[in-house]
């Protein structure tokens, strides 16, 4: 489509809708701005910001694809396809991918309310007990019940340790 | 806890007290928490979540809380029972129709809530009469301090209560105000409300929330950011929204009545008479009605019918199917609802009935 004004290519679409007539404006980059659309319009901030991101993860997508959380199993694409992360640990595994999102579902990426008094675990100890857990979890499933009892009770041990600091 | 005790009440949300109870009904706010060493819900297997449920029940029945809650196994109910504490507004929907070992610890009076195994592990709820946010918050602030206490949340200082969607990181909050807005639909103005509400990142949402229809002319106003804020920040913007909504309200109502007097009274007059005399009733017209006989009340222009609004609150939650069934104490299909519904109403609402 060309440019309304001029022969370039229009890049520019505008539509708009008033009392009931409505008006659609192909433009080139120059003629929006030389009639001051672009500006009249306050240029959509966050619509930029998300081609921008949706720019930067096409170009790491295979990266992406192949990033798996050790202590759930769940892949990136996954959480894409189902809108639901799998585990704690998710939010570092995934951190440079959920950033931009978050970024453009909150305008923000860092929590600046409530901080719990009690019952932290760090985050290494945290993927560590995740882990354990999935293995808890598959030796219950083969019947290995001894290995199953003895990473019961290292979980136990991880989880009250730590339970204090 | 018997759950058909709490049948022939209408619950904390409904008990039509608290400041601008003509407006607000209710105000209402929810934690989202998960166990710092558990998968979340979604990828949990049934051990787990059976685990999980277990660990949390034993831990919540130690709680120093008085009156303590009772706890409520999910699975243990019949579909009726669930759809019951749907319409309480005392558990999702979501929770209902989910599989596997999960629940919900209440209190007597309705007010708290946990739910175990939605879709985090742990979603605290407050809900209160009236509009109370800030009572509401030191409420459920309370009770989650108590809580981490007991259990290591999910927290990272970065990403806040980290939870199973992203869309409630952070501070894991939900804080809402239920609104009675028949005035600013009534004068066409709701959707001028709505704009300038999403403007400033505020959710709109109908009764039964997400996705429901905004039947009774009630709309749920709640944040929709939860990271980057703390809380009392995100509490500070609805609180001091809904003063102008409150504003709003009242003046299209004082508008109506000046300039539409004849119309507005002949309306809610045929609302409370076929209220009173119809022998078929679908839920969404009883709402409807009973939403203009509320405006009706609140504008002095049923005086004569000796008809309170705590009573209407309460048909609103009796009329509703799973209800209207356990106080017919039988299952019933649409049809024979719709019957059993205006039966209901008809006697409620028979001369001077409506006194207590």
């Amino acid at each position: 489509m060309k440019c309304q004004s001029c022969t370039k290519p229009a890049t520019v679409h505008l539509t708009d809708i008033i009392n009931g007539h409505k008006r659609e404006l192909h433009l080139c980059q120059d003629c929006a701005e030389k009639q001051q659309l672009i500006k009249s319009q306050e240029l959509n901030l966050s619509a930029i910001l998300q081609t921008v991101i949706g720019q930067h993860i096409s170009q790491s997508t295979d990266e992406l694809g192949r990033l798996t959380c050790p202590a759930c199993g769940i892949k990136y694409m996954e959480f894409k396809a189902e809108g639901r992360l799998g585990c704690p640990h998710d939010y570092e595994v995934f951190q440079t991918a959920l950033e931009p999102l978050l970024q453009r579902i909150h305008r923000s990426v860092r929590h600046a309310g409530k901080v719990p008094q009690h019952g932290r675990i760090h985050a290494a100890r945290l993927a560590e007990i995740l882990e354990l857990r999935q293995q808890l979890h598959n030796a219950v499933a083969a019947e290995a019940y001894e290995e199953a009892a003895r990473l019961r009770d290292l979980i136990r041990v991880k989880e009250t340790t730590d339970e204090s600091g | 806890m018997n759950l058909d005790s709490l049948t022939h009440t209408s619950g904390e949300w409904l008990r039509g007290t608290g400041p601008e109870s003509d407006i607000v009904i209710s105000s209402r706010i929810r934690l989202a928490r998960n166990l710092a060493a558990f998968l979340f819900t979604n990828r949990a297997s049934a051990h787990q979540k059976a685990e999980i449920e277990a660990m949390v029940r034993d831990r919540i029945s130690k709680l120093e809380i008085d009156p303590g809650l009772t706890y409520v196994h999910i699975p243990g109910l019949t579909p009726l029972d669930r759809q019951f504490l749907v319409e309480r507004q005392l558990i999702s929907r979501e929770l209902a129709n989910a599989e596997g070992p999960r629940g919900v610890a209440l209190s007597p009076q309705e007010t708290v809530s946990i739910m175990v195994n939605e879709e985090d592990h742990l979603r605290l709820q407050v809900m209160r009469s009236g509009f109370t946010l800030d009572e509401t918050w030191q409420d459920i602030d309370r009770l989650d301090n108590l809580l981490e206490q007991r259990f290591s949340y999910a927290f990272s200082d970065e990403f806040g209560y980290l939870t199973a969607c992203p869309t409630n990181v952070g501070t894991g909050m939900r804080a809402s105000v239920m609104l009675h807005l028949p005035g600013l639909v009534l004068t066409k103005q709701i959707e001028k409300v709505f704009r300038a509400l999403q403007k400033i990142n505020l959710a709109v949402r109908g009764l039964y929330g997400e996705g429901s229809r905004a039947s009774g002319e009630f709309y749920q106003i709640s944040n929709q950011v939860t990271l980057g804020k703390s809380e009392t920040t995100i509490l500070g913007e609805i609180r001091e929204v809904v003063p102008n909504i409150i504003m709003y309200e009242r003046e299209a109502r004082k508008t109506l009545t000046k300039e539409s007097r004849q119309a507005l009274q002949d309306k809610i007059s045929r609302a409370f008479g076929t209220l009173q005399h119809a022998t078929m009733m679908t839920s969404e017209e009883t709402m409807d009605l009973l939403s203009s006989v509320r405006l009706g009340i609140n504008l002095g222009m049923l005086e004569d019918k000796h008809i309170t609004i705590p009573t209407i609150n309460e048909l609103f939650i009796h009329t509703q199917p799973a209800h209207l069934q356990k106080l017919m104490g039988t299952l019933l299909d649409g049809e024979e609802r719709n019957s059993a519904r205006a039966r209901y109403l008809r006697n409620r609402l028979e001369n001077g009935a409506g006194l207590n």
